[in-house]
């Protein structure tokens, strides 16, 4: 049972690892730029670990937004995680509540896609955590980092580091989408919506990849279940 | 900043955890209808989808970066190449990029 364990989950998440780097720095710079304290910052990266709702309450501090209505903006932002967090649930081993409960905190976009995308059946609670914990540390240290140094990395490595992070989740689409055109339609579909979102500003970014996911996943299952695809 | 951060913080944490601890304890042991269970199956690669278009063209002011970047990627990764070679590959190609023409 040594097998998809621990350290072949701290191997998977190293991909994130690198992906958070130059994020996390950035959200340390800006956090001190914002006025908080190097404390507050890594504070804020140790209990709320969330890439994109952690950036705008900085914006939202910045426009003297109340304190209160960050935090309403936060929970809108991470609504999108019920949704992949039931998707995840279908994938994990069975295991106690209170073990669940722990690693729910670690789930990210990143590392959802990370575990969602694992090839074979269930995925043991030991290489969540070890997705999680190699994560999170990067998250958690480069934020404190960030703050520290107060500068970003040189400005030709700042622009290509931040592809990091898509690239990824396209290194873990294709595997994937080879020769599986439901795979290829579910990306396509929710592509557009979302992009269709983003131009006509219909819905902020946190509705709109909750809204176009779910789209793209029940168009396609209505097709395929009528067997005109896949 | 004052008292209010750290409230601030504590709320941002507890609105953060709520969304991704509810459907994994909730769900632990039971069984979803399988049309449900379909549904849910397709998520990881659609959410993919999601993430990557259109925000990966506006990962720098010039466009180009994020259009060459994900061209990139989909090549590397076609090819076969690991994860983490897809990453530093791409990293590698908008170096060299960015250093001739950014």
């Amino acid at each position: 049972m040594k097998e998809h364990g621990f350290s072949s989950g701290i191997r998977a998440g190293a991909s994130i690892a690198i992906g958070y780097f130059p994020v996390a720095l950035t959200f340390g710079l800006l956090a001190k730029t914002t006025g908080l304290s190097l404390i507050e910052a890594t504070a804020m990266s140790i209990f709320v670990f969330a890439g994109a709702a952690q950036y705008i309450s900085l914006s939202l501090i910045t426009a003297g937004v109340l304190p209160a209505l960050i935090v309403v903006n936060t929970f809108i932002v991470n609504i999108r995680h019920f949704l992949m967090t039931a998707a995840l649930n279908e994938k994990m081993e069975p295991a106690a509540r209170w073990k669940k409960a722990l690693y729910a905190f670690g789930i990210t976009d990143e590392t959802f896609t990370v575990l969602a995308t694992q090839p074979g059946h269930k995925i043991r609670t030991s290489f969540a955590a070890g997705v999680i914990v190699i994560s999170y540390g990067s998250w958690v240290l480069f934020t404190a980092l960030g703050h520290l140094i107060g500068a970003s990395l040189p400005a030709f490595l700042q622009a290509s580091m931040s592809i990091a992070l898509y690239a990824m989740f396209v290194g873990l689409l294709v595997p994937s989408m080879k020769g599986n055109r439901k795979v290829v339609s579910l990306a396509l579909i929710a592509a557009l919506f979302n992009s269709l979102f983003f131009f006509t500003g219909w819905l902020s970014t946190g509705w709109a990849i909750m809204v176009s996911t779910l789209a793209s996943a029940i168009i396609i299952e209505l097709i395929s279940r009528k067997g005109v695809a896949a | 900043m004052g008292a209010w951060i750290w409230w601030m913080i504590f709320g941002m944490a507890i609105v953060t955890y709520i969304p991704r601890a509810i459907p994994l304890t909730f769900l632990e042991g039971r069984e979803l209808p399988e049309v449900v269970q379909n549904v849910l199956r397709n998520i990881p690669y659609a959410v993919l989808g999601a993430l990557i278009f259109p925000a990966v063209f506006f990962i720098q002011e010039n466009i180009w970066f994020g259009v060459i970047g994900v061209a990139s990627a989909f090549a590397i990764a076609i090819a076969g190449a690991n994860v983490i070679f897809v990453i530093l590959g791409t990293i590698a190609i908008l170096s060299i990029y960015g250093l001739w023409f950014g």
